[in-house]
């Protein structure tokens, strides 16, 4: 198998593995007060402790949640329900347009329950929010916007954002700035603090770690209204029973990605460009969407996002799944029918140019072999969808 | 004397198939045989609707998000390969809009008949061929062997009328394995396979019309065009809102606004949309002894002169024997024994007519009837 599809999800490092399957065959609930309790909680503080460090944060920062989508969920409805009950003009929510669902989503909520006005920011070419349109969109309505949220890096075609500026905007303004780090702890160079951002979503599964672990890291001095309630843990923000086997996992394969960072992206690059540059000369009418590799630290490194014209997409995954090689046409849809991608119709591509894309996205223990296999099937399994789509178009 | 056209069979090698799973029973187990006969299978669920509902509603339909996951399920169980085919474009295209445009002008077309002849058979046979595949695979009840497309064993789920439709080309990528079984063995089988839709109700009425009221459907997509019932006698005995509310032999929701002076019934003898009239009558002015069928397909060499067969005019039901000639592009059919409520828009399927008149000759569209 040839598994290129690592932005979905991506294999657990065995260390995390391992921490997981020691931890759980232990007791003891973290808010209990006995022996078993204390040892808990004192797994889980250590725990909370390492992916502090390795992300730039503090301690305290760090809301334990169960991953993605929830820390998403919690930081724009949170973020949003408490600038709006300090400050009642402040109605508004700012995202790009290339977000994940699980922001895109959660403002549109607000907008059809809550009484927000969502204001979708543009995107360039290469999926990049430019400062200065967050910039001229809070600057048009002073005082009035709740939240603002635009990711880290994106999902589909690894464009990595200039965070640091949008937030220093953000504040300018006196808006709390969230950002969905999912595909970006791990994978580039994150540093909470540093970044200035008020919150930042980040999950176990993407970055070797297990499903169902992740964080909202909120810094100490942001106001974020809870949308579990119950027995008050993490800061009353998120209440719920620990998961300690969960966390611990987490806190090893944060550390162990951060730490690897480096190493990974140069190798993740050296294959990443090899794929690129291989396919290209298979199907020479292939298109590389986002960021040009020449420009690394803009993209993620194991990304490698491709539009082939003449195909439906989902013909080509499943060529490709029939010869072994599993990647991705865009983010998964519940019914599984394929619709083009927001994201790359943000960009500017046609739907047609849109629904015909493949994300290959390379992780952890990707080898050259992989890159080989891809290089080797690509050719003729674009040759027969692009039957496939004239034989559609002719019956 | 018949000679069947010389046709390639799928079913009796190893092939490549694409199972087309609704979600239903039948489908789940049709894809089930063709893996265990040794083909190489993979499933697809046809998205056909623009907007799925997430849950499907009563026994109606099988295009919804639910739909989808009990097919993935079955497949999952199969450990077959599976993908959603998304034909949502197509199937308004060639079979939606073809069945408002149908009713609007006064005829009763055949939605399931459309979609096996446009979408199964040729959008997802055309595309699975082009991606390597060599037959489309589909838990239709009926026969089909060596090219010869034969009635299913049971009577009661027999689908050959619906496939009746489908040109040699067509039958010569498809594969029905349940053909031979009785609806009741199917069910009993998926349940020892372990497939979660065993129990799950039979699909009725039109998949794209969830509701079953297929008169509102209609309502929101053609403009009101009211005109008047009129009976043999040439009087006015209704009003109507327009003729696509009326099938030919519909007896019941007339809105007559006083009765036959027989005190008889009246029945729907005929739609005329031009002149926006609706024609009723008593039953016995609905026998019809001829039709004339457009469009025809043959599986047998088109007859050169005239040919007996069992002619079936509709889905369930509606069975005589009949003598069929050849005429230019029409077929005339007279029949031996009158029908009844014989509807232009629907299918004329030829059925041989020997004892268990159960090989389909070919098809025609019925354009008019006579009598």
């Amino acid at each position: 198998m040839t598994y290129l599809d690592h932005a979905a999800t991506t294999p657990m490092l065995p260390e995390a593995a391992a921490t997981l399957t020691d931890a759980l065959g232990r007791v003891g609930n973290a808010s209990s007060l006995h022996t078993a309790g204390r040892r808990a909680r004192r797994a889980i503080e250590e725990s909370r402790e390492t992916i502090a460090e390795a992300v730039g944060a503090l301690p305290s920062e760090v809301v334990l949640a169960t991953g993605g989508t929830e820390a998403d969920n919690l930081a724009v409805k949170g973020l949003y329900w408490a600038r709006r009950a300090a400050d009642a003009r402040r109605t508004r929510v700012v995202v790009s347009a290339a977000e994940h669902h699980a922001v895109l989503d959660a403002g549109e909520w607000l907008a059809e329950h809550e009484g927000a006005q969502l204001d979708v920011l543009p995107v360039d070419g290469h999926g990049r929010v430019d400062p200065e349109v967050l910039r001229a969109a809070l600057a048009g309505h002073v005082d009035e916007v709740a939240v603002v949220s635009v990711m880290w890096a994106n999902n589909e075609v690894g464009t990595v954002n200039d965070v640091r500026a949008l937030a220093e905007v953000a504040h300018t303004f006196g808006v709390p700035f969230h950002t969905d780090a999912v595909q970006a702890v791990g994978a580039v160079p994150v540093d909470f603090a540093a970044s200035g951002v008020d919150a930042l979503s980040l999950t176990g599964h993407k970055l070797g770690g297990p499903v169902g672990a992740g964080a909202l890291l909120l810094r100490r001095d942001a106001q974020c209204t809870p949308l579990l309630h119950g027995g008050g843990q993490e800061r009353d923000v998120r209440s719920g029973t620990l998961d300690v086997p969960g966390t611990m996992s987490l806190a090893t394969a944060v550390r162990a990605a951060v730490a690897d960072v480096d190493r990974r992206t140069a190798m993740l690059t050296a294959l990443r460009d090899d794929l690129v540059a291989r396919v290209v000369a298979e199907v020479p009418d292939a298109r590389l969407n986002g960021v040009p590799l020449d420009r690394p630290g803009e993209r993620l490194p194991g990304n490698a996002h491709l539009s082939f014209p003449g195909c439906e997409g989902d013909s080509l995954l499943m060529l490709l799944d029939a010869r072994g090689i599993e990647c991705s046409t865009g983010s998964a849809c519940t019914a599984g029918v394929a619709r083009p991608s927001h994201v790359l119709l943000a960009m500017g591509l046609d739907e047609d140019l849109a629904r015909g894309s493949l994300r290959f996205s390379l992780g952890h223990n990707s080898t050259p072999a992989d890159v080989d296999a891809v290089v080797e099937a690509i050719g003729p399994v674009v040759e027969r969808a692009r039957r496939a789509g004239d034989a559609l178009a002719r019956s | 004397m018949l000679r069947y056209r010389h046709v390639l069979t799928c079913a009796e090698r190893t092939v490549r198939v694409l199972a087309a799973m609704s979600g239903g029973v039948d489908s789940a187990v049709a894809a089930a045989r063709l893996r265990d006969a040794g083909h190489d299978v993979t499933g697809v669920h046809l998205a056909l609707a623009a907007k799925p509902a997430t849950m499907r509603e009563g026994a109606r339909g099988c295009c919804s998000v639910e739909d989808s996951r009990d097919a993935r399920r079955c497949a999952d169980v199969l450990d077959i390969p599976f993908y959603v085919w998304d034909l949502a474009a197509r199937f308004r295209e060639d079979v939606v809009e073809p069945f408002v445009a149908e009713y609007a002008a006064g005829r009763t077309p055949n939605p399931c008949l459309r979609c096996n002849e446009k979408i199964k058979f040729s959008a997802v046979l055309e595309r699975a061929r082009a991606l390597g595949f060599d037959a489309v695979g589909t838990g239709h009840y009926a026969r089909l062997d060596r090219g010869v497309l034969r009635r299913a064993a049971d009577p009661d789920k027999d689908q050959s009328y619906v496939l009746g439709v489908l040109r040699p080309d067509q039958l010569a990528g498809a594969l029905f394995p349940l053909g031979d079984s009785p609806k009741s063995e199917v069910r009993a089988e998926a349940a020892a396979r372990g497939l979660v839709v065993a129990e799950k109700p039979d699909s009725h009425d039109i998949c794209f019309i969830p509701s079953g009221d297929t008169r509102g459907f209609l309502a929101d997509r053609i403009e009101a065009a009211p005109g008047e019932m009129v009976d043999p006698a040439g009087e006015v005995v209704g009003a109507h809102r327009g003729v696509q509310d009326f099938t030919v032999g519909q007896r019941h929701g007339l809105g007559l606004r006083r009765p036959a002076p027989d005190g008889r019934p009246r029945y729907v003898l005929g739609l005329e949309p031009v002149s926006r009239t609706v024609r009723v009558g008593p039953v016995e002015e609905l026998d019809v002894t001829g039709l004339t069928g457009s469009a025809p397909v043959w599986l047998v060499d088109p007859p050169r002169e005239e040919m007996d067969c069992v002619v079936q005019v509709r889905a369930h039901g509606g069975i005589a024997p009949a003598t069929v000639r050849v005429v230019g592009d029409v077929v005339e059919v007279a029949l031996a024994e009158p029908l009844r409520g014989v509807a232009p828009g629907q299918a004329a399927v030829f059925y041989r007519p020997d004892v268990d008149g159960d090989v389909v000759l070919g098809s025609a569209t019925i354009a008019a009837t006579s009598r």
